[in-house]
């Protein structure tokens, strides 16, 4: 057993507005430069929809993840041998107009035009070529809240999986966002397809990073990613991705886009997991069991047992006591009401998401006279049809869906009969056994969905200070008595590497 | 003197630049030591331009370590007459170098005319491409013009054993003196295109990923360097 522990998010679907705060300021904080105009770390998506890039969930063309080829586990793309063979060219890179060619606007001659009968207007132009986009064509959430309806609805690759017709009357047509950062995957086939080695897992704290000392730009990991969350910067030839905010989170901060979620849909949170278990999980044969399997990766913080052998592979008390009050570990694992984005991908993602309940007010018209057991079709015939649902969160398996769908509805029907009568019908009814749940766990249930606080949202221990290197040498000693390395040449990086023991 | 110059110094002043160049370049500016690839703006012209390139140019280098770094002796001690070389020589060498002028020629006109591709182009990149085009020019009309019309000039007696005593710093210009021009040119303008690698895109060459497949495919690595002093 490897006791390995992992930051990790959950986003709450239902609470998504879609105000792309989150887009902003992680884009203000992080790819507001040259080469990077194009990227969203954090991006929301209007589902359905193709998505950013545009049918990044298109596994055909993009060839991201793991497949299970002869019982083994293998990069969808290819492995080592065929990667050095294309690495002149790589056929399944996403091109700049896959993603959107980025624009700023002239603003310039708003204040310099000489007079004229006309009112000067702001002409779009290209970031990357600086030239005059007269018709821009596509760009960042172009296709926002279903912009492009019926054209643009069709190019989600799940709705295509679904095959049957997908209601694009406005009356009875359905939305809903989903908000994407990096997964930080426990399996991560951007890492396994980097020829460099530039990418890599963080020890302490599971955050994927680039080396960009190391990092030569082949750009494997850019399609490698099932999810397209690692980025080309053309201006560098380095490959960028969400770091989780890692200055933040080693301070104990949310990630800014959890800082500034408006809906207080994002919450973070420590689990501890076995990094033995996660290839076999992997691997399982049915994609559809992938999910239970990644469940059983994770392990149970309030076991002694594992406390005691957290605390030997160098997980220190913070962090175990994080763990214990992780909202991630209680969403995703004790309740499991969140899911992993498209399990299928085999890479064990690790950013979750509590599948949004849609608005069943419009089935249910008589609520007073309704019985409890009258929300079980409810559920089923919810306005975001469950198949759509399940193939993005759960490899296509309803049933998993159906099952936190249920709980998220027995939790409203009980804090509903809580203020308006009805807890002990609810009590006996079939809707709380059928969603296997009892009022102890949706009272904290509900307190974590509705009420709870930034410090119950957000736990979040720092970074392991006292185990870095010597802290005297990071603050800048002069070489004195052999204090530091010695004054003059002193690369901390590659061969020439230079690291005096102390 | 002038063939002192050419033939020792020359060749000793480019292969240091080269050299601390690219030590320079590794040690100080790693962040820019990377494959510049432009596939994010345009992929039908290279995906034939660049591996007919790239290919060529591996196979345009075995063909050189063949006919330079292995001496003439060893292919007689196997057996392989004179003409069997040369026409191995010629046919496989004249093929790779045509793939690589071949690439190079799709891969300068994409350069020169593809909208973000030109723009985003730097002159260290159309000069590396030219005085590629230059080496590789001469090479292919050398291997596959001068050889088969004019002479089949037998370089494993000359060139072979000049370029070889470089290494081991006791060259021996006076091989060099009697070798047709255009061969001097090829040798000239290649130990030229050396010591530009450092100053181009070029340093991507040494960073071919060789040692990938022998990695494990997951790799974590921890903030600070505790674990791996064991403290």
């Amino acid at each position: 057993m490897r006791i390995k522990a992992q930051v990790a998010m959950v986003m709450h679907l239902d609470k998504c507005i879609g105000c792309h705060t989150c887009s902003v300021t992680c884009k203000n904080t992080w790819t507001n430069r040259p080469g990077a105009e194009y990227m969203w770390f954090n991006n929301v998506e209007t589902r359905p929809g193709p998505g950013y890039p545009r049918r990044w969930e298109d596994t055909g063309r993009y060839k991201g993840g793991w497949i299970l080829k002869n019982g083994k586990l293998q990069l969808r793309a290819g492995g080592p041998i065929t990667k050095l063979a294309t690495i002149f060219y790589n056929p399944n890179q996403a091109k700049l107009d896959e993603f959107y060619e980025p624009w700023t606007y002239d603003y310039d001659n708003l204040i310099h035009s000489p007079k004229s009968e006309n009112l000067p207007v702001a002409r779009p132009f290209s970031q990357i070529t600086g030239e005059y986009i007269d018709k821009p064509e596509w760009g960042s959430n172009w296709d926002d809240d279903l912009a492009g309806g019926s054209e643009i609805v069709p190019m989600d690759p799940n709705v295509e999986k679904l095959g049957d017709h997908i209601a694009m009357e406005y009356e009875k047509t359905f939305m809903m966002y989903l908000p994407r950062i990096c997964e930080h995957c426990l399996n991560p086939s951007c890492v396994a397809s980097c020829p460099a080695g530039a990418l890599y897992k963080r020890d302490e704290d599971g955050i994927v990073l680039v080396d960009h000392d190391a990092c030569r730009g082949w750009r494997f990991c850019q399609n490698g990613c099932p999810y397209h969350k690692v980025y080309y910067n053309w201006k560098t030839h380095k490959a960028e991705k969400c770091n989780f905010c890692y200055p933040r989170t080693e301070a104990g901060l949310p990630t800014i886009c959890s800082e500034t979620c408006v809906g207080r849909i994002r919450y973070i949170g420590v689990v501890l997991y076995d990094a033995d278990k996660v290839k076999e999980a992997a691997s399982v044969e049915d994609p559809q069991d992938l999910y239970e399997a990644q469940l059983g990766c994770f392990l149970d913080p309030f076991d002694p047992e594992i406390e005691e052998k957290a605390r030997k592979s160098g997980i220190n008390d913070a962090w175990i006591e994080a763990a214990k009050e992780s909202p991630v570990y209680k969403m995703a694992m004790k309740w499991k009401i969140a899911l992993p984005l498209h399990p299928e991908y085999r890479t064990m993602p690790m950013v979750w998401y509590v599948p949004p309940l849609s608005p069943i007010m419009n089935h249910i018209t008589n609520e007073d006279d309704l019985k409890t057991d009258g929300y079980i079709p409810a559920v089923d015939q919810m306005r975001i049809p469950m198949e759509y649902l399940a193939s993005i969160l759960s490899a296509g398996d309803t049933s998993v869906i159906r099952k936190v769908l249920l709980k998220l509805s027995a939790m409203r029907v009980y804090m509903r009969g809580k203020t308006v009568g009805g807890v002990d019908e609810f009590k006996q009814s079939e809707l709380v056994k059928e969603a296997d749940t009892n009022p102890e766990e949706i009272e904290e249930m509900a307190r974590l969905l509705g009420v709870a606080k930034y410090n119950e949202r957000f736990v979040i221990p720092t970074g392991r200070r006292e185990m870095d290197d010597n802290l005297y040498l990071e603050q800048g000693v002069c070489s004195l008595e052999e204090l530091a390395p010695k004054e003059g040449v002193n690369p901390t990086f590659g061969y020439l590497k230079v690291r005096e023991k102390l | 003197m002038v063939h002192m110059f050419w033939w020792v110094i020359f060749p000793y002043i480019m292969l240091t630049i080269m050299i601390l160049g690219m030590l320079y370049r590794f040690a100080f500016r790693q962040l820019t030591w990377a494959a510049p690839s432009t596939e994010i703006f345009e992929k039908k012209w290279l995906k034939i331009g660049s591996p007919l390139f790239h290919w060529g140019i591996i196979f345009a280098f075995i063909g050189h370590v063949m006919g330079m770094v292995i001496p003439h002796g060893f292919y007689t001690s196997l057996g392989i007459s004179d003409h069997l070389y040369h026409f191995g020589a010629i046919w496989g060498g004249g093929l790779a170098g045509l793939m690589v002028v071949v690439g190079l020629i799709i891969l300068l006109i994409r350069k020169s005319t593809i909208d973000p591709v030109r723009i985003k182009a730097t002159f260290a990149d159309f000069a590396s491409v030219l005085m590629l085009l230059f080496v590789a020019g001469t090479g292919t009309y050398m291997t596959l013009i001068f050889n088969t019309t004019v002479v089949e000039y037998e370089y494993r007696e000359t060139i072979g054993p000049w370029f070889r005593s470089l290494f081991i710093l006791q060259p021996n210009y006076e091989l060099m003196i009697g070798v047709p021009t255009l061969f001097k040119v090829h040798v000239a303008s290649a130990f030229a295109f050396f010591a530009a690698i450092p100053f181009t895109r070029l340093v991507h060459i040494f960073s071919f990923p060789i040692r990938y497949p022998a990695r494990p495919p997951q790799q974590y690595r921890s903030r600070s360097n505790y674990r791996r002093e064991g403290l």
